[in-house]
């Protein structure tokens, strides 16, 4: 757990040196250039287009479902979260996307994302600022700040990413995953965004510093430490339940079954001592030590 | 004489000073016999009789584990406050500094994070609860299984099944008190249970909240009930189960020299006082590295009760979690009659089926005893086995629980095995009336096969795993006669016999009042008995001996040689034997 | 009852081990059991073996030194306990371990050190030193003689002679009417626990089972919860989710808003309004595709937004009751029996969203009532 703890700060520190060293992140929107754009373009046609279109216009199964979206309006911020965290391309169509190891490289994706910004007017990559507090914040005001993220993210996303941002089950199979170990970028874009069957936060619905403040709040809490030892997943009762009968109930029994086991045994006699059963006479009454016609 | 040594302990050290020990403690004994006058009922339980087995210390765990809970609550009452006044937070838990709560939440933040030590009694607190709960549940199993439940012991079980029952509404409300966001959804799920009782549902929620929930009289009034009430009666009735055990002694496994006459055992001065005090800090200890270690019920991570705000994984404490997992798979019924709402999807699961099953297993060994017919005292314990429709009973009711208390966790279930909520939904719906069947036939006969195993190794003895060839080239493996006190253990127990109806019809061929329930006893008995195997009778078992040496006959030839080294298996005496080459 | 009789006239050392015996002690009155010869003969207690620790002087001193190193390392433990007290900071600065708050950590660790070994050092004590022989203790039947209880039915008997309660049929009957009546005060007291459901109800205050917040004003606006802003339809975009709460709520303190809260929390989505099924009398309860449910679960009242923007369903987390947001929030899963109630919304001068009235039917938990 400890281990757990170490790659979770090991985590977060390659997070800020991503944002420190990634030509994404820092150059932002401005730096895309017509270059971006058709290599961007090529990328595309090799690995998306397959089931969005050559176009982004989307494809439609034989059923009339949609097999891959329309990708007219999600703008770069939904590209460089589903393509930066390897949830696109999909392994398979039809099940939730996983977070599994990116495919293409930071500089792809951001040539990716740079061509999909010019098939629509959705949210573009944001830039560092957006999801990190400002420096010049006092003490105070970084509290207050991550005091406010922390309601925010109690009434709009325990629900599905439970108390600890640890997840939770949605119907049929699907689940929200876990905001742990997940790179602020990510956690923005996908409020932005609104990644597969999550509902999107838009400017309009949290503001961005809202929004900002919430990052600020999972961070804040994710360096805490954990004052009350290992967290046993996060969950909540269920695995404490659990744990209060494997590892409460299983060391006691065991310790019973060491406490009513039968001591080692010596082949010799005691010199002198006799191995008649003392016999408890305190009821007055005639008892035998053989317990019967034996 | 003590006397002397007293004195002669006064001048020297070491020798002496042993003797003069039970004089000084005779000295406490007699200033307080001559006040007390206890030495007459001390006399007889002092050394009283306690028999040793792992499972005799379970009921142990849940004792101990009671005591660690008074213990740790004690210290938490100095500094938690139940209050529902909204206060600001202030306190050094900077996530929520500035956040409106209520003084109850506040003050078990404070608890946690200022005063040293303060988390780790919360954390052991809530974890010996949880282990109380649990070690009664597998006390009571145990006692089922074994049969420690029947004449004269009937009212012990009903004294635990009532601290059970206790035990898990103590954990209720406890689990409540924080007023953190999840015992907050708790409460608000118990205020829709009340809701939902017919007629009277809104008053009771009314009343209980005092006023709209959540209102600001819960908290306080759950703490009374925590800290006063319930105790209180737990406190008496673990008196009472106690007083009982000793009054009754305590139940035996069948053995040589262990009768259904006597209790063979340790005295509990020393042995057993040792064993059992030993224990007692051996479970504080344990509970005390789990709150040492595991996280239980972060409740800052939670944020105070907000009634718009609610955590995935809403779950209550694990004892509670087989009435919310049949409110999980209870389809959406519900029904207006006469312009009443009966809904009857909190009912169900809620408000019927858990008192309904409370009252059963109280009831349990009253109907086994109204099935068997049998009252006489009881104090040898059987195997499960040897009971096998009643073992089987226990397995079921097991399997029921275990079910409803898997779709309890089905969320938590779906994400870490990778399932879809409503397909384990689906399949609880089936599991939860298919299940017990299954699990009550393969237990019966799981049973009823070992008890033939059983006859099997009294009758013909146990495989030596010796394979021998036959002159005329048969094959056949080796059997040896178990030992003589192995044989007795495995015949001390009851010979059964099926209960029939017709024996209760007087001279005038009128049947006896009852004659129509007799029927369905009768019936019952032959589910409960009739394919038991029973113990071979002494003809049969001296049958079988002369059989045996029969066929040791035949292969005489190899008994001469202490060859084949099974015999230092450990069931027979082997003092004059040699192995091969010695 | 001869079974019990003969029960406790026996001797006490024997057992059902002869025929003889096992026939004299199995009275017809036992049911299902046959008296049979016993197959094997009770072989009585084997003979008691000694302990290394009981044979041999130096297998019992390694007993003695293992216990008291036990004991002692205990009480080292309890030594680092209080230095553990001391010098790890709890508070605004906790001192940490591997990523471990210290103070819990080491606090619990020494306490359950010092504990354990203690309770390990008795057992190995009891164990390895205390006497070991196995006692014989008869046992007794649960019941009294017959001689006490006839003596006391006796006693009783003429304590119920004496008294006169027998005789005095009035007197019985007046007492136990009495008593019996004592009920009353008892179950009588408990009323002003709270108010009715009746007496506290008020439209006007949005008060009681059947009234949220939303109907004390005229249309009031959904703001956003916490931070309390007002929302525009074109604010929001396709698949946003907003967790809402009427304007003026937030300003209550205490219980009040609570209460308030408890009823009036409403979760507003947009979606394309033609994947909109409005109810029959509902066609214009949504503005551009923005319509707006109750928060509270109609099972058991759990706060629900577990909400799936492609699906338009909303899950709760309490039981999976599940919601089509789109079809006037119909149960599509789990245990629910009612869709949840929904909010007219409209739009105010200033275009910001508003609720045309409070809800049609109470929200939250089914009641006996409900309907009425």
């Amino acid at each position: 757990m400890a281990g757990l703890v170490v790659l979770l700060l090991a985590l977060l520190l390659t997070g800020g040196a991503y944002s420190l060293f990634s030509p994404g992140a820092t150059a932002g929107q401005a730096d895309t250039s017509a270059e971006d754009v058709t290599k961007g373009r090529e990328l595309f046609l090799v690995g998306c287009a397959f089931c969005h279109g050559r176009n982004g216009e989307g494809v439609l199964t034989v059923e009339g479902t949609q097999y891959g979206p329309a990708l007219s309006d999600v703008g770069g911020a939904s590209v460089d979260f589903q393509v930066g965290t390897g949830r696109m391309p999909l392994a398979q169509p039809g099940q939730q996307a996983e977070r599994k190891p990116p495919v293409y490289t930071d500089e792809e994706v951001r040539q990716l994302a740079a061509y999909v910004d010019t098939l629509g007017a959705g949210p573009a990559v944001p830039d560092e600022s957006a999801y990190t507090l400002p420096s010049d914040f006092t003490d105070e005001e970084r509290e207050s700040a991550i005091t406010r993220g922390g309601q925010i993210f109690l009434t709009n996303c325990t629900a599905c990413h439970n108390f600890d941002g640890a997840g939770g089950a949605m119907p049929r199979g699907g689940y929200a995953p876990t905001l742990r170990g997940v790179e602020p970028k990510y956690i923005y874009e996908a409020l932005l965004t609104g990644p597969q069957q999550m509902p999107t936060f838009s400017d309009g619905n949290l503001t961005p510093d809202e929004k900002r403040d919430v990052i600020a709040y999972l961070e804040d809490t994710g360096a805490k430490p954990a004052y009350s030892g290992f967290g046993l997943g996060n969950l909540g009762p269920v695995s404490e339940g659990l744990f209060a009968w494997i590892v409460g109930i299983g060391l006691l029994v065991g310790f019973a079954i060491w406490i009513a086991a039968h001591t080692t045994r010596s082949s010799r006699q005691k010199p002198g001592g006799s191995s008649n059963l003392p016999v408890n006479l305190s009821d007055g009454e005639p008892g035998s030590p053989k317990g019967g016609n034996a | 004489m003590s006397i002397d040594t007293s004195k002669v302990a006064d001048s020297n050290a070491t020798s002496a000073a042993k003797a003069s020990k039970p004089s000084k403690a005779g000295a406490v004994a007699t200033w307080a016999d001559d006040r007390l006058g206890l030495a007459g009922a001390m006399k007889k339980n002092l050394r009283k009789v306690f028999p040793d087995h792992w499972s005799f210390m379970l009921g142990e765990i849940a004792l101990w584990s009671f005591v660690v809970v008074l213990l740790t609550g004690v210290f938490l009452t100095f500094w938690y406050v139940p209050s529902m006044g909204e206060v600001e937070y202030q306190g050094s838990y900077d996530p929520l500094r500035g956040v409106h709560m209520s003084e109850a939440y506040a003050s078990t933040l404070h608890l946690s994070f200022d005063v040293r030590g303060g988390l780790l009694l919360r954390q052991m607190h809530h974890w010996a609860a949880m282990i109380f709960i649990a070690s009664m549940m597998i006390h009571l199993l145990r006692v089922w299984f074994t049969g420690a439940f029947r004449k004269p012991r009937e009212l012990n079980w009903v004294i635990g099944c009532l601290l059970l029952f206790l035990g898990t509404l103590e954990g209720f409300t406890g689990y409540s008190l924080p007023d953190d966001l999840l015992s907050g959804t708790g409460i608000r799920a118990a205020d829709g249970f009340l809701k939902a009782t017919p007629v009277v549902g809104s008053y009771m929620s009314f009343f209980l909240f005092g006023g709209e929930f959540p209102g600001e009289s819960i908290i306080p009034r759950l703490y009374t009930i925590h800290v006063l009430l319930i105790p209180g009666l737990l406190v008496a009735l673990v008196a009472a189960h106690m007083l009982l055990l000793v009054y009754h002694k305590h139940t035996q496994w069948p053995g040589p020299g262990r009768t259904n006459d006597n209790v063979v055992g340790y005295p509990m001065l020393p042995v057993y006082a040792a064993k059992a005090g030993g224990f007692f800090f051996i479970v504080f200890g344990v509970v005390a590295i789990m709150g040492a270690t595991m996280t239980i019920n972060g409740v800052w991570k939670f944020g105070p009760y907000d009634p718009t705000k609610v955590t995935a994984g809403s779950q209550p404490d694990w004892y509670m979690g087989w009435p919310d997992g049949l409110l999980r798979v209870i389809p959406g019924w519900e029904s207006v009659i006469g312009g009443y709402t009966i809904s009857w999807n909190v009912m169900i699961p809620i408000l019927i089926t858990p008192p309904a099953l409370l009252v059963l297993l109280i009831m349990l060994p009253f109907i086994d005893q109204w099935i068997t017919k049998d009252k006489r005292d009881h104090h040898l314990l059987q195997r499960p086995r040897d009971a096998p429709t009643r073992t089987a009973i226990m397995v079921a009711l097991m399997t029921f629980y275990g079910l409803a208390w898997a779709a309890g966790g089905n969320d938590i279930i779906a994400i870490k095995l990778h399932l879809s909520i409503n397909q384990i939904t689906y399949f609880m719906r089936g599991a939860l009336f298919i299940g017990p069947v299954i699990a009550f036939i393969i237990t019966r006969r799981w049973c009823i096969s070992l008890q033939r195993h059983d006859r099997e190794k009294l009758l013909h003895g146990y495989e030596t795993g010796v394979i021998m060839r036959s002159p005329d080239g048969g094959y056949s493996e080796r059997h040896l006669p178990i030992s003589e006190s192995e044989a007795y253990r495995l015949t001390a127990r009851d010979r059964e016999k099926v209960f029939t109806a017709d024996g209760r019809i007087d001279e005038n061929g009128v049947a006896a009042p009852g004659g129509r329930l007799d029927g369905v006893r009768a019936k019952l008995s032959t589910l409960m008995y009739a394919d038991n195997i029973q113990k071979p009778t002494r003809a049969e078992l001296e049958e079988a001996h002369h059989h045996a040496e029969h066929e040791k006959a035949l292969t005489a030839a190899l008994t001469g040689h202490a060859a084949d080294g099974h015999q230092f298996d450990g069931k027979r005496p082997v003092d004059d034997e040699a192995l091969r080459g010695d | 009852m001869t079974d019990l009789e003969k029960h406790g006239d026996d001797q006490h050392g024997d057992d059902h081990g002869t025929p003889d015996d096992a026939q004299g002690r199995l009275p017809a009155m036992t049911g299902g059991y046959l008296p049979v010869e016993e197959p094997i003969a009770n072989p009585g207690l084997p003979e008691h073996t000694w302990r290394p620790t009981d044979v041999d002087e130096g297998a019992a001193k390694r007993a003695e030194r293992q216990v008291s190193l036990m004991f002692l390392l205990s009480g080292v433990c309890t030594v680092l306990f209080v230095v553990a007290y001391f010098t790890l900071d709890i508070g605004d600065n906790w001192t940490t371990f591997g990523g471990l708050g210290a103070s819990t950590l080491f606090l619990g660790l020494t306490l359950g050190g010092a504990l354990l070994l203690i309770g390990v050092g008795i057992i190995q004590w009891a164990r390895k030193l205390m006497a070991d022989h196995e006692i014989v203790e008869m046992r007794h039947p649960a019941r009294s003689s017959d001689e006490d209880r006839e003596t006391t039915a006796a006693v009783l008997q003429t304590g119920l002679e004496e008294s006169g309660l027998g005789k005095h049929s009035m007197i019985r009957r007046t007492l136990l009417l009495s008593t019996g009546l004592l009920a009353a005060p008892a179950v009588i007291l408990l009323r002003d626990l709270g108010p009715s459901p009746a007496s506290v109800a008020n439209a006007e205050e949005g008060t009681g089972l059947k009234h949220t917040f939303w109907g004390t004003g005229d249309r009031i606006r959904v703001v956003r919860d916490v931070v309390g802003t007002p929302i525009r339809p074109a604010d929001l975009q396709i698949g946003d989710l907003v967790n809402g709460v009427p304007d003026g709520l937030l300003e209550l303190e205490g219980i009040e808003l609570q209460v308030a809260k408890a009823k009036a929390a409403v979760i507003m989505v947009k979606m394309e309004p033609r994947e909109i099924t409005p109810g029959p009398g509902r066609e214009d309860w949504s503005v551009d595709g923005v319509i707006c449910y109750s928060k509270i679960c109609s099972h058991v009242g759990c706060p629900i937004s577990l909400y799936e923007r492609t699906t338009h369903h909303v899950l709760c987390p309490c039981h999976q009751s599940t919601f089509d947001l789109a079809d006037s929030a119909k149960v599509v899963f789990g245990p629910a029996g009612r869709p949840l109630p929904q909010l007219h919304l409209g739009v105010d001068d200033e275009g910001y969203l508003v609720a045309e009235g409070d809800f049609t039917e109470p929200v939250g938990p089914s009641f006996w009532d409900r309907e009425k």
